[in-house]
């Protein structure tokens, strides 16, 4: 009982976070940074954040994350980071030579007020940053948002890469948000079934999900290359999936650039990857191949054939906003019942949307933006659910309470496959109802009393 | 020994008051220290007889976290040891931080140990608090009594009122506080009367009122403080009151802070005297 301080009795919080359902913005900014092909994150503050970020990265797709930091002493805080900044950067390119060097804050440098465009306009200026070279810069200090804003502040700058030639290329832009590096590589191949050319940012497949090939290499050959980015202007259309992490780069490009943005929920489950193939169709003005509509019935089948070990089970799920909304509506369509919803980002519109998703209901939802894991556990002790889904962090209440976990989301630490078996589209679908069921029936089988231990089910 | 901050709006005097009173207390055998917290380094100017003063952040910058003590502080008029906090350049870094790095520097490197013998550590402080680090000198174990420098101006009587809060809070939790205000005369009508008021109702007292006097000027572009440039003028005179007064100061409040309403109130009275 790790948590067994947990108290069943829920008083007003004001000002306390326990067990956080989030972390820092620069770990968001580190992944969606990896996700351009050549890249080299960059943490301009103190040693500690880039040491943790790249460790939490690290942990969880189990890959090498390589970031350089600004490793602020008591000096730069005092007089600024710019000299540490500009050191830094003429280091990088003449030691590791990366194509793009992506500078994220932290509170440090925020608080002290660094002004990220002056120091990278001074590199250019005082030739620190090399002729072809790019260095961008995305603002993220952790006391705002979550991860998730880190993560879509930096895809944002990323899009303001984009350099129009005036001509359209005929590519649409794929925004996938905040998803595995095989979720990224899933969401390239039904594009490639369907016929649409399109350029995805950022794209973590090859870079963190990479073979061991016995050699070790910097920059993996994986990620969005900074010629398709800057390409991105002269795309006829973008998708952006998910609200919370790839909205703000769709609008950018379609305010700057005037490339028509639809905004979509992430393709989880049966009716987000619906929207999500027929989104992609139209704007590329091509038609839905056999394959995929087979794909799709194959998730119909799994659905209709277990349906009955799904129905009205009631589930807590934890994450991030763009991947609990597309989950909701999920487990609604199958006849699961998501009661509890927890996210530590902000926003409103979050908890409204799920009320929206959930209202045909049979049970109370009880949802919260800004929410925490205690908060969430302490809903359980009142009234227990037959599945927890979420991060790793999760499993302290699973084990506690016992309650089958299934895990999904960020960060992953203790168990394998995320990074390779994606959750996204109808493939994708079928993974998660697999385990999700696989976690129900190792439940039943457990618990079954001899005489209604089941061979088949 | 006594340790003392002297805060204020900017622009009212305080380095110029700070100096010249230290002057009078090394004049009467005291030994004093002075810490300027203001990015500019100017606070010790009049002192050292120009701006001579490396400070604690650039020597920091400079050589390293390997600093000695001697390496920041300057020997200046009277015996006084005089130290420039010093800070970054103006619109980058975090002032704030440089104060409370310098002030952990100077404890470190026992800068107010017993053996220095210090009769008095004055800090003098960059207008209003306006973080944190301004206010380092206030916590809890640093400044003990507080002077406010204002006038009879508006804005520096909102400030001085502001500056209030900030010791409120510190002195609720330790031992900072208030020793009284300094007028550090604009020729406002009413001047004393209305800063002799307004230090009453802040619970209180007007310390001293320091009379204008172009000599303070004069001494100014001399790089001198008064008492050292002119040890006969009447304004050396004052500022050795000033000194004594300090010196012989028994009452350290913690300060009640006035509602807005109240000092409008304060500020249309004497204002309206004027009128009369």
């Amino acid at each position: 009982m790790l948590l067994r301080h947990t108290p069943k009795e829920i008083s007003e919080r004001t000002a306390l976070t326990i067990n956080p359902a989030k972390t820092c913005q620069p770990i968001g900014a580190m992944y969606a940074a990896l996700g351009i092909h050549g890249c080299l994150p960059h943490s301009h503050g103190s040693q500690g954040c880039c040491a943790y970020h790249r460790s939490t990265l690290t942990r969880h797709y189990k890959e090498p994350i390589s970031a350089a930091t600004s490793s602020f002493t008591e000096g730069s805080s005092v007089f600024g980071g710019q000299a540490n900044l500009l050191q830094a950067i003429s280091t990088i390119f003449s030691v590791y030579n990366p194509e793009i060097i992506a500078v994220h804050t932290t509170c440090l440098s925020e608080t002290i007020g660094d002004d990220l465009p002056q120091i990278m306009k001074k590199s250019i200026d005082e030739g620190n940053t090399p002729e072809g070279k790019i260095v961008i810069g995305a603002s993220t200090p952790s006391y705002v948002g979550s991860h998730v804003t880190g993560f879509s502040t930096m895809v944002k700058t990323m899009a303001d890469m984009a350099e129009p030639t005036g001509k359209k290329n005929g590519k649409v832009n794929i925004i996938p948000g905040w998803v595995e590096p095989c979720d990224m590589e899933e969401i390239k191949r039904i594009a490639a079934m369907i016929g649409v050319d399109i350029t995805l940012f950022p794209d973590t497949s090859g870079v963190l999900n990479s073979p061991l090939s016995g050699e070790y290499t910097m920059f993996p050959k994986g990620g969005t290359t900074v010629a398709e980015l800057k390409g991105c202007a002269n795309a006829i259309g973008t998708l952006a999936l998910g609200e919370w992490c790839s909205a703000d780069a769709a609008r950018l490009l379609d305010t700057k650039h005037k490339v028509p943005c639809s905004i979509l929920d992430m393709p989880f489950g049966l009716k987000a990857t619906d929207r999500f193939i027929n989104a992609l169709r139209t704007v590329g003005g091509t038609t839905v191949p056999e394959e995929i509509t087979d794909e799709r019935g194959q998730l119909i089948d799994f659905i209709s054939d277990m349906h009955q070990y799904f129905y009205h089970k009631k589930v807590a799920i934890v994450g991030d906003p763009d991947q609990l909304i597309s989950m909701a509506e999920f487990l609604m369509s199958i006849d699961m019942c998501p009661v509890y919803v927890i996210t530590g980002t902000p926003g409103k519109r979050f908890e409204r949307r799920i009320k929206e998703i959930t209202k045909e209901s049979p049970f109370p939802v009880k949802v919260k933006a800004q929410g925490d894991m205690f908060l969430l556990h302490q809903w359980i002790k009142n009234d227990p659910v037959d599945l927890i889904i979420g991060n790793t962090y999760c499993k302290y209440i699973s084990r506690d309470e016992d309650i089958p976990l299934v895990r999904w989301g960020f960060p992953i630490l203790d168990r394998q496959g995320h990074q390779y078996f994606p959750t996204v589209g109808y493939k994708g679908g079928i993974r998660i109802l697999e385990k999700i069921l696989s976690s129900l029936l190792d439940r039943t089988d457990r618990d079954a009393p001899e005489e209604k231990f089941e061979l088949v089910f | 020994m006594r340790k003392v901050a002297i805060y204020g709006k900017g622009g009212i005097g305080k380095s110029t008051t700070t100096q010249n009173t230290v002057a009078g207390l090394a004049e009467m055998g005291r030994k004093v220290m002075v810490v300027g917290c203001d990015p500019k380094a100017d606070s010790t100017r009049l002192l050292l007889g120009g701006l001579a003063q490396k400070s604690v952040l650039d020597t920091l910058r400079e050589e390293g976290e390997d600093v000695e003590l001697d390496d920041i502080r300057k020997p200046g008029y009277g015996k006084t040891w005089c130290v420039e906090s010093g800070g970054p350049e103006p619109g980058v870094g975090c002032a704030g931080r440089g104060i409370i790095t310098s002030i952990n520097m100077l404890e470190s490197l026992g800068a107010y140990e017993e053996t220095e013998g210090l009769d008095y550590a004055f800090y003098d402080v960059l207008g209003d608090v306006v973080c944190g680090g301004f206010a380092m000198p206030i916590r809890d174990g640093k400044a003990e009594e507080i002077y406010i420098v204002c006038s009879g101006e508006m804005m520096a009587m909102y400030a001085a009122n502001n500056i209030c809060k900030g010791i409120m809070k510190f002195a609720q939790s330790g031992r900072v506080r208030l020793g009284g205000l300094i007028c550090n005369s604009r020729n406002v009508d009413n001047e004393k009367e209305m800063i002799q008021e307004l230090a009453k109702k802040i619970g209180t007292q007007m310390i001293y009122f320091v009379p204008r006097d172009n000599d303070v000027q004069r001494a100014e572009i001399n790089r001198k403080t008064v008492i050292e440039w002119k040890p006969e003028a009447k304004q050396a005179d004052e500022y050795r009151g000033l000194a004594r007064a300090i010196d012989e100061n028994k009452m350290f409040v913690i300060p009640k802070p006035l509602e807005i309403e109240t000092l409008e109130q304060l500020l249309m009275e004497y204002g309206l005297m004027q009128a009369a």
